[in-house]
């Protein structure tokens, strides 16, 4: 028979007064600094999330030690946003009510993006939003307190349509994994093969559960149609299964594939020397970019983190130039004031001169669009050239008829 | 479409069936003969991978390719399998005189402790392991290529149930395993040592789950999401075999296998929703599974002695609760406030999981269910028909409640784990309608701008606006449950053939406590919908059940007040770890561990029952000196 003492009463009341305590008494905030807060699915998603923090924190370095900005320290409190939209409301709640920050930015998934951009309207604070894809994000759910970094799905679809079309294949097959980004991928797809591709058609398509794909179900689905080229959407452990399962099945012999991020260090060096070798996809060929300003990232970063950049490093690090940037031309951190900084504001980063639009809110950094080959044992791009955003995003006229009225 | 395609079509289905049944096998044994729905299984099948990955390679290196892969996945497989020994030792031996859940809870801890584990040991990345050395490469079938791999899988599978049966037909060990299988009591009468067979069991059950992770490697990379995306899956066909039926999972198996081989072929969207809908159709035509046994022992026989504050529960005492509720946010952020608002939302989705669980003797996996569809409804209203807030609140009980009624109508004719599973089937349905169905729910981007009106703005007003709609919910379940009509369902619950024989209909009973528990459990969506702003298919996930099951089980089952204490300590727990490290599930997974391990019986349940230890010693007391 379990006996219950006097002592687990003690433990527990000592407990909850212990956690009371250090969660409602300890206030951090010093109300002068220029405090920042960010947010990401760090505990979920390490590989995309880790990189991307140490790209900030490096900037935020810099910054701090040329002297800060108007003379006052950068200061950035950083969370795990629990990869799903209930946890990050809380955590943004946290960091703007009980942290006192100014401005919160990060997050990766469109889910948690989307809703701290809700988040950030309701509670007039911007928010910059620096991986999420979602196009919705500065287009149909886009708001005055809401930008974005990184090029949309769209976006980099387009920049892979503009290559694919050259190729000359007329049957295609599209599989994509079954949530909003796959789905909008596809959908992006089919509308551009229309525009650009008018004899092609859509033979095929497959549409596996996000993480639990049946990798020979879906290639033996694909073969069946006979495609010319297939159009993937497919990452991470869903990839390699596929990767796999396609290459014993000669799905991929003298196939053309075209595949959304393959090319981005995060996804590919998972693979190893069985990274796909010939695909045209959009990633991040870092070790080749001869560009004098990104060649100065690159040797910081690794200088500073002893390991090569991901894509995720390199958002990170021009997210932060971004703020700091802004916050030089505002002069402060009043969200008015730093509004009127964001839109159009130009700046000098790795990868050139970016500029945020103020039509839509969305910066113009662009993605690299090559193909893919084995060098040492890890896949990397080829043949790759930097597809500049403006030349593939919807234009600004358009974006601005696709947003809600302010 | 030819014959050759068709029957590379049929072994691949074959092949992905004998992957099902490797996972499946092990947790149809460790639930047939422990009880325990070990929600760990997906966790030990991730480690498998990750030690397979870390013991090929340092294996092929010693011992050549060939024979180090082989010996690597072995020894994998002993070593995950003597993780489960160690759980057992450490942990779930502690639990099997608690409610059965509790163990359920338990293994949900440590979920959340593998999680974090694993990024800590491995690095974040995702680790492709090595092709299985003689098996690379592709035959050709009939003009199509098949991998060389999956012909090995698909051999593998019979072989492990034919060793399966072996083991239990052939061995003393196996007929005394399925003896405690049929009747645990008369194993234990006829003087068998209860506790090594328990710890051998489940050596075996994580041996498999070993070996599946072990097999998986070659196939997919070793990431840390492969617990979570096996483990619903392990359950169904768990579940269409018939829980404990090792036969039974092999079946099922080959059905899930060969249904998804082809269904993707048609429908090639319906992927997520299949084996749900293939579960809930079998468990509708044959209601303990394919092979499953009618369970003799009604489930909650062992909880209907556990203490309950049903006779210290007052009117006036839940007045004087609400009060120092409404004190609480006084002087607070607006940041605590928001939080004390989640408690007070939770804690009636977990009243109402307890009324259907702790009076109604149903065990819900699902619940989340309702309370999702609560929150879609209220976000819904508010996007697609621009309705304010009490309209939108309105609705909130209605859509779960037409749900409730529609699976309470199915649910009410099974018992159980069964039952469990079906709730469970029902979420993941509409889960997967929410994930899907982009146009009307947004899909996993989930509904935004779901903001009270600017008069409710204030985090504070909104909480005492939720507290009083809470507080009447509550109030009303407290009336219910102490009702004609509860005190009929909990009789249904202790006894509910005696029940039968007293001519009332137990069915109807249980449909009705459904609906109750559907309609509060929206009601708490609708609030929470409107605490965040913003809500994603998330809130009709299993994470989420899991949650309204812990706060339940934390608190007490059972109990009125239990649900309102289980809330504010998970929420609470949740939100300070968060604000404080980022390997929060390590912590959150302690301590429900730490909790379940000090306060069996739930943090009210124990309370009451010191209550009562103390009362019976007093009264001992003055019987002596009188």
């Amino acid at each position: 028979m379990y006996k219950f003492s006097s002592a687990h009463v003690a433990a527990l009341l000592v407990a909850v007064s212990v956690l009371w305590a250090v969660v409602f008494s300890v206030h951090h905030a010093a109300a002068d600094d220029l405090k920042l807060g960010d947010l990401n699915s760090y505990s979920r998603f390490p590989t995309f999330t880790e990189p991307y923090r140490k790209g900030w924190k490096l900037k935020l370095e810099e910054i701090n030690q040329a002297g800060g900005l108007l003379g006052k320290k950068l200061d950035v409190e950083t969370r795990d946003d629990g990869a799903n939209t209930s946890d990050a409301v809380r955590v943004a709640e946290e960091l703007v009510s009980r942290e006192n920050v100014k401005l919160l930015f990060g997050t990766m998934l469109s889910n948690t993006g989307l809703a701290l951009a809700d988040f950030a309207q309701q509670k007039e604070i911007i928010f910059i939003a620096a991986e999420p894809l979602s196009d919705a994000l500065t287009l149909e759910k886009g708001n005055q307190f809401t930008f974005r970094v990184r090029p949309s799905t769209y976006t980099q679809t387009a920049m892979l349509v503009d290559v694919a079309k050259k190729l000359g294949k007329k049957r295609w097959a599209i599989v994509a994994p079954n949530y909003e980004y796959g789905q909008s991928a596809a959908k992006a797809f089919k509308a551009l093969v229309t525009e650009h591709m008018p004899d092609a058609e859509i033979v095929a398509e497959q549409y596996p559960a996000l993480g639990k794909i049946d990798a020979g179900a879906t290639v033996q689905a694909l073969l069946l149609e006979k495609p010319d080229a297939i159009f993937n959407v497919l990452f991470g452990g869903d990839l390699a299964k596929f990767l796999r399962e396609g290459e014993d099945r000669t799905l991929f012999k003298d196939r053309e594939v075209v595949s959304l991020l393959t090319g981005e260090p995060e996804w590919i060096d998972s693979f190893k020397e069985e990274a796909p070798v010939g695909w045209l996809v959009t990633g991040y060929p870092w070790h080749e970019i001869q560009d004098p300003a990104h060649k100065a990232f690159q040797e910081a970063y690794q200088n500073r983190w002893d390991e090569k950049p991901h894509l995720g490093s390199l958002v990170g690090y021009i997210t932060l130039s971004i703020i700091a940037e802004a916050i030089e031309k505002a002069g402060s951190l009043e969200t008015e004031a730093m509004i009127s900084a964001l839109k159009d504001l130009e700046l000098e980063t790795p990868i050139g001169k970016i500029l945020v639009r103020k039509e839509d809110h969305q910066a113009t950094m662009g993605a690299w669009v090559g193909r893919t080959k084995i060098q040492n044992g890890l896949g990397v791009m080829s043949d790759w050239h930097y597809a500049p955003a403006e030349d593939y995003m919807i234009s600004a006229e358009d974006a601005a008829k696709k947003r809600p009225a302010p | 479409m030819d014959f050759g395609f068709v029957l590379s079509q049929i072994l691949t289905g074959l092949s992905s069936a004998s992957s099902l049944f490797l996972i499946a096998s092990g947790l149809t044994i460790i639930f047939g003969v422990t009880r325990i729905v070990n929600f760990a299984h997906g966790s030990l099948y991730m480690l498998g991978a990750y030690c397979a990955y870390t013991a090929t390679e340092s294996l092929m290196a010693i011992l050549g390719s060939s024979l180090g892969f082989w010996v690597g996945i072995l020894l994998t497989a002993v070593f995950v399998g003597l993780i489960g020994l160690f759980l057992e030792f450490f942990l779930l031996r502690w639990l099997y005189k608690s409610p059965e859940l509790f163990q359920l809870l338990a293994t949900f801890g440590v979920v959340l402790i593998v999680q974090d584990l694993v990024p800590f040991l491995w690095g974040g990345e995702d680790l492709l392991g090595p092709r299985a050395p003689g098996f690379k490469g592709a035959i050709e079938i009939l003009g199509w290529s098949f991998p060389r791999y999956e012909l090995f899988m698909i051999l593998i599978g019979p072989c492990i149930w034919g060793g399966l049966w072996l083991l239990f037909h052939k061995t003393r060990w196996g007929i005394l395993v399925r003896a405690a299988t049929e009747d645990r009591e008369t194993v234990a009468t006829l003087g068998i040592n209860q506790a090594w067979l328990f710890r051998s069991v489940l050596f075996l059950g994580a041996f498999l789950a070993g070996l599946a992770g072990a097999l998986q490697l070659p196939k997919e990379p070793a990431n840390s999401l492969m617990d979570i995306n096996i483990i619903a899956e392990a359950f169904v066909v768990t579940v269409i075999g018939g829980m404990g039926s090792v036969t039974g999972a092999f079946l099922a198996a080959l059905l899930i296998g060969l249904l998804q081989a082809f269904g993707i072929l048609i429908f090639p969207k319906i992927t997520l929703v299949f084996i749900f809908l293939v579960m809930a159709f079998v468990l509708m035509i044959r209601p303990n599974g394919l092979l499953g046994k009618y369970q003799t022992v009604e489930t909650y026989s062992k909880q209907n002695e556990g203490p309950h504050d049903l006779t210290f529960i007052t009117l006036p005492r839940i007045f004087i609760t609400l009060g120092v509720c409404a004190l609480l946010p006084l002087g607070l952020g607006d940041f605590e406030i928001f939080v004390l608002t989640e408690i007070l939302v939770f804690a009636l989705f977990a009243f109402s999981l307890n009324f259907l669980m702790g009076f109604g003797g149903m065990i819900s996996f699902g619940h989340a269910a309702y309370f999702g569809l609560g929150a879609y409804a209220a976000a819904l209203m508010t996007h697609h028909f621009q309705a304010g807030l009490p309209l939108a609140l309105f609705a909130s009980p209605i859509l779960p409640l037409i749900a409730a009624a529609l699976f309470g109508w199915f649910c009410t004719r099974m018992s159980g784990v069964y039952l469990a599973m079906l709730t469970l089937a029902f979420a993941q349905i509409l889960w997967s309608i929410a994930f899907q169905w982009v146009a009307l729910t947004g899909g996993d981007n989930g509904l935004i701008g779901i903001w009270p009106p600017k008069i409710l703005s204030d985090r504070l007003l909104f909480y005492y606006f939720a507290l009083s709609l809470i507080g009447f919910v509550f109030i009303l379940l407290y009336k219910i449950t102490l009702s004609p009509f509860g005190l009929l369902l909990r009789a249904a619950r202790d006894s509910s053939k005696r029940l039968s024989a007293d001519g009332v209909h137990v069915g109807h009973l249980r449909w009705a406590a459904f609906l109750i528990a559907g309609a509060s459990a929206g009601l708490a969506g609708g609030l929470y919908s409107f605490a965040k702003g913003s809500i994603d298919p998330h809130i009709l996930s299993i994470p989420l059940s899991v949650d309204g099951l812990s706060m339940v089980l934390m608190g007490g089952i059972q109990t009125l007040l239990g649900p309102l204490m289980g809330s504010a300590a998970l929420t609470f727990l949740k939100t300070t770890v968060m604000s404080l490290t980022e390997n929060w599930r390590f912590f959150m997974g302690s301590a429900i561990v730490f909790l379940v391990l000090v306060f069996p019986r739930g943090l009210v349940g124990s309370l009451i029952h010191v209550f009562a230890l103390r009362k019976a010693a007093r009264s001992e007391k003055t019987e002596r000196s009188s």
